[in-house]
């Protein structure tokens, strides 16, 4: 399998702030990479950094083998679609399709055909004369989206992309970026601050925290065996807890993480398990989500529809089985 | 609030409003109607009688083509360094952030808010130091001083509205500096560059304080004609010139008016 890009020990840092920090990272071509992280975790200069925007402070950077340090972002065959779109206000559709191939002076009839197919291929075909300024939000992204494949890009980066699109849209455009991405072998790099997007999109992970690789795998690995605190209550909201809890209810050492979905609620009299007493439950359509009180914890338990929810106040007993105690290798 | 745009105005704002523009603009018209008056040594009302001969006379004289020459060379020429060194340093203070931005964005604009004597007189100073001999060249230095700022001004607007990252997609997209400036930037700026650079020319063109300590003998338009306001000779050829000169930069400066508010939608029609 190619390397579409490689980090080798890559830091980005201004001044005092350590934007990326030393990260190593493996992206494999045509795979559907994500960077998950919260806001100032470095995924986004992770993301500038592939595509030249930024130059690494130090370490080393390769796209296809290629030395990228030093290469200005116009002569990368990568292309970026931006989190605000970033459409030439003054070019219609049509241009600023058209715009990376006018200037690597491709001939007009050319350019105008391969843009009408790349529209075609984002569900926007005869919309080449409208202006950025007349289309919804969901339609500028398929522009911004058609912009950079028009190019053929070796990579394709995506910042946010559908951050700004609402629930349903961006549930329709997560099958499509999806589907396109398969269709066209591209490499997709996607930054998301959305963990329930990473996971669902994605062929793998990589989670960053203050500018650092948390975690890398498979949507499976990181969300079932999360490698420290971080990752297990950043992706899914998962129950940390300290090592004295895990040795009493699992035997194991270490900190644990449990799904909320893998706690089940049992009336009090039903003995053995958690003592626990009900804080407060949401709806949440599909399930519930009961706030819990265990030995001074805040747990959270997902309970599916139809389950009998318990009282708030009404002590019941928790039970889980002891493969869903994940113990994770760092505090 | 939208409701208040269609109440009427009272009769009497109606009549203070057009009194107020009656007199911003009428003692323009009596500029005009002196061009043809048959009296030469003073502006006697009535005129005495009507006459086109003072534009054959003006034509003929070769100190207003002198005067007006230098005026449009100097203008020009000021506008032209203006529109480089004001729309670079507008680029450089809004697109990026260094040390000492504020200060540099404050010494750009000082030399509008400084009085024109100022100006004027500390560069008549550094130019005798310096040795530099009065020229053209003088003179539009020190326009230059203040051109720069209102294509600065214009520029620096522009820029912060428009989307830093527009010039990332250009690159992104495989457009280098120079291909990003002629089909990016210059497409966003280029009315409120037209805008700012007309200012600039308007501002270079009837400047009087300034090039009076930057000019050594030659004359200026505008200084031109405040000598022959004081020589009373053919009184009626400065009108005549001054006439020409509103009726010239009437029609570009409404041009620019309509030019830079459709700019205006288009640059605020991408947020």
């Amino acid at each position: 399998m190619t390397t579409a890009v490689s980090f080798q020990s890559v830091s980005r840092h201004y001044s005092a702030v350590k934007a990326v920090d030393r990260v190593d990272l493996d992206v494999q071509a045509g795979e559907f990479f994500a960077m998950l992280g919260p806001s100032g975790s470095g995924k986004t200069t992770s993301l500038r950094l592939i595509a030249g925007f930024e130059q690494p402070t130090a370490g080393h950077i390769e796209i296809f083998g290629e030395t990228a340090e030093g290469v200005p972002p116009y002569r990368r065959n990568v292309n970026t679609v931006f989190q605000d779109y970033a459409l030439f206000p003054h070019l219609n559709v049509l241009d600023n399709v058209a715009y990376g191939l006018m200037v690597r002076g491709v001939p007009r009839a050319e350019r105008h055909r391969a843009t009408e197919e790349v529209l075609a291929m984002v569900k926007l075909p005869g919309y080449g004369d409208r202006r950025p300024g007349q289309l919804s939000g969901g339609q500028r992204q398929r522009v911004a989206l058609a912009r950079a494949l028009v190019n053929r890009p070796k990579v394709l980066l995506l910042d946010e992309p559908l951050g700004a699109l609402d629930l349903k849209l961006r549930e329709q455009m997560q099958e499509e970026l999806k589907s396109l991405q398969r269709q066209l072998g591209i490499t997709f790099v996607f930054v998301t601050h959305d963990q329930g997007e990473a996971l669902s999109m994605a062929d793998r992970v990589a989670v960053f925290s203050d500018g650092r690789i948390m975690q890398v795998g498979t949507p499976q690995e990181i969300y079932q065996r999360p490698a420290s605190r971080f990752v297990a209550d950043f992706v899914g909201s998962s129950n940390v807890l300290p090592p004295d809890f895990v040795q009493r209810y699992s035997g194991q050492r270490g900190w644990g993480s449990l799904r909320p979905e893998s706690i089940r609620i049992q009336a009090e009299a039903a003995g053995d398990g958690v003592p626990a007493r009900v804080v407060s439950k949401s709806y949440l359509g599909a399930a519930t989500r009961v706030v819990l009180e265990a030995e001074g914890l805040r747990i959270n338990a997902i309970l599916p529809a139809g389950a009998r929810l318990p009282e708030d106040g009404e002590a019941v007993v928790l039970t889980f089985n002891r493969e869903n105690m994940h113990v994770m290798e760092e505090g | 609030m939208r409701a208040d745009r269609n109440q009427r105005a009272p009769l009497a704002l109606k009549i203070a409003a057009t009194a107020g523009l009656l007199f911003l603009h009428l003692p323009i018209l009596l500029i005009f109607v002196y061009a043809f008056t048959t009296e030469d040594k003073s502006y006697a009302w009535p005129p005495p009688g009507f006459t086109t001969k003072w534009f054959a006379v003006t034509w003929n004289r070769p100190d207003v083509w002198q005067a007006l020459t230098l005026s449009v060379k100097v203008a020009s020429i000021s506008t032209a360094v203006a529109l480089v060194l004001g729309t670079l340093c507008a680029a450089a203070v809004s697109q990026t952030k260094f040390f000492g931005r504020e200060t540099i964005s404050l010494l750009v604009i000082l030399p509008i808010a400084l009085p024109g004597i100022i100006t004027g007189i500390a560069l008549r100073s550094a130019f005798s130091i310096a040795e530099i001999p009065f020229s053209t060249w003088t003179i539009v230095l020190g326009h230059a001083t203040f051109c720069v700022v209102v294509v600065y001004n214009n520029a620096v607007a522009r820029f912060r509205r428009t989307s830093a990252s527009l010039v990332e997609a250009s690159m992104d997209l495989g457009a280098d500096g120079f291909q990003t400036f002629r089909y990016v930037i210059l497409p966003n700026i280029g009315t409120a560059l037209l805008a700012g650079g007309m200012l600039a020319f308007a501002l270079s063109f009837d400047e009087v304080i300034v090039t009076t300590f930057t000019a050594g003998q030659q004359q200026t338009l505008p200084i031109w004609m405040l000598e022959e306001l004081v020589r009373p000779r053919q009184r009626p050829v400065t009108n005549v010139v001054a006439m020409v000169v509103v009726l010239v930069t009437f029609l570009p400066i409404l041009a620019a008016f309509y030019l830079t508010r459709d700019g205006d939608q288009i640059a605020g029609s991408g947020k």
